[in-house]
């Protein structure tokens, strides 16, 4: 092959791709609806994700195997603001605008903060991180806690579902082949103590080996309200609402620590992977429960009395 | 396809598959070679170039989204004040050793400034975190945005 340029052919299926890039929600549902079934359309946000998994050879096309329908431009799904006392985030926000704004949920702003670095938080979107469906998707646990729902629409009709109901599995949602995710609603939570962590390999663009997301409302010394969430530690987000409500109206010395622990031990299942171990994941994930429930609170409630 | 947008100025129209990343037609069709592809994941930073004052990655950027933008890269951004006085910061500093990572850490450098015209070391180093650089160990490099934001009062 000496002296003629080769030429490497991408990834995946090598026809010539349509992109489209509409102005207004109506065109972008009707293209969903014609993609239909063979899902030949894939909706792209901030395409952080969809850009390196069907990344090419250096210099050729990215290797998509479908025509993609770009979401950047289309003002109704721009929206960040409150509604119903609801904070709404569209699917095209990105996560800087998210981060930058100050009404949003400032343990969601916490959890954006930590991803990755400006540049991608300048692309990437929440709608995408949570389509995505990754077990390690920073911003799930918090989404978790706060109770967000998720409006999913298409021509001729909207449903609005708990994000718990979204994600079925890794990389796996109920989003139907003509619907598009329009935006996460998160109500209004009142709450005394949050806590989030992510633990990683650096501070900036690191994947997370797992996350934790916690809030609780304190009122004269009882837990009102107590809600847990981790990441990357079980195919799905971990969050129970049975051992959040047993933890419900004790006082502290009333907790049970140990068998709170054991029940979350056996919800935690992870996987050894090439960022982390299922033993230390376990272990962290345990310690991090522990900590919230015997230092960030209970020290904390202590120390005022 | 047909994808009109502003590169450094200067309106522009390229014909070109549309999934191609910037990256690609600023380096191999357009012959403006400033900016690296290192990781080609949106990790080091040394592609970045700035859509509508952004900082972003160009190798994660289909063309087709540059459809309307404004697009600056080292190339534009060294014939502006604000570009001189950083290249002068890092000149001073010592803030480059092999090069690779230099036109990021500009355009970083920029995106850094414009944000904020007197940014603390924390900031600095906040609005570094996407851009690897394996030489220096970061100090110089921080060193020439504070010699920048210092000798360029009034610029940003």
């Amino acid at each position: 092959m000496v002296g003629n340029r080769r030429t490497y052919p991408a990834r995946g299926d090598r026809r010539v791709h349509i992109t489209y890039r509409p102005e207004t929600l109506r065109e972008a549902l009707s293209l969903m609806k014609e993609s239909g079934k063979e899902k030949r359309v894939k909706p792209f946000a901030g395409g952080t994700d969809l850009m390196v998994r069907h990344r090419g050879w250096h210099g050729t096309t990215s290797g998509f195997p479908s025509d993609i329908l770009f979401l950047d431009r289309i003002d109704e799904l721009k929206c960040c603001g409150f509604y119903d006392k609801e904070y709404h985030i569209g699917a095209a926000c990105t996560l800087a605008e998210v981060e930058q704004d100050d009404r949003a949920p400032s343990i969601l702003k916490e959890a954006i903060t930590l991803m990755a670095a400006p540049a991608l938080r300048n692309r990437g979107t929440l709608a995408g991180n949570i389509c995505n469906a990754s077990p390690a998707g920073d911003t799930l646990p918090p989404l978790f806690i706060l109770d967000a729902r998720i409006t999913l629409i298409r021509q001729g009709g909207s449903r609005t579902i708990p994000i718990e109901d979204f994600i079925t599995g890794p990389g796996e949602t109920v989003l139907g082949d003509d619907e598009l995710l329009a935006e996460i609603r998160i109500p209004i939570t009142e709450y005394t103590h949050l806590c989030y962590r992510k633990v990683g390999t650096r501070k900036a663009n690191a994947l997370s080996k797992l996350s934790f997301a916690a809030l609780a409302g304190i009122e004269g010394g009882e837990i009102r309200d107590i809600r847990i969430a981790l990441g990357a530690v079980a195919p799905r987000i971990v969050r129970d609402r049975e051992i959040e409500a047993s933890l419900q109206g004790k006082a502290f010395d009333e907790i049970d620590l140990r068998g709170t622990l054991e029940a979350y031990g056996k919800l935690i299942c992870p996987i050894d992977d090439q960022r982390s171990t299922a033993a230390y994941r376990k272990q962290v994930a345990l310690n991090l429960i522990e900590n919230f429930i015997t230092r960030d609170i209970r020290e904390d409630i202590q120390s005022k009395e | 396809m047909k994808v009109r947008f502003s590169l450094n100025g200067k309106e522009i129209s390229v014909d070109v598959d549309s999934l191609r990343r910037l990256l690609d037609v600023i380096r191999e069709d357009l012959g403006l070679t400033a900016i690296k592809e290192g990781c080609g994941e949106g990790e080091c930073g040394a592609c970045s170039v700035l859509i509508d004052g952004k900082i972003v990655n160009s190798c994660l950027v289909p063309i087709a989204q540059v459809g309307g933008a404004q697009v600056l890269t080292p190339e534009g951004l060294k014939g502006t004040p604000r570009g001189k006085c950083i290249v002068d910061g890092f000149t001073e500093a010592g803030s480059v050793q092999c090069g690779f990572c230099t036109p990021g850490m500009l355009m970083a450098a920029e995106a850094i400034l414009t944000k904020n015209p007197n940014p603390t070391e924390a900031e600095i180093r906040e609005g570094l975190s996407g851009n690897l650089c394996r030489c220096t160990g970061y100090d110089m490099i921080v060193r020439g945005i504070e010699i920048a934001a210092e000798k360029g009062e009034g610029l940003w």
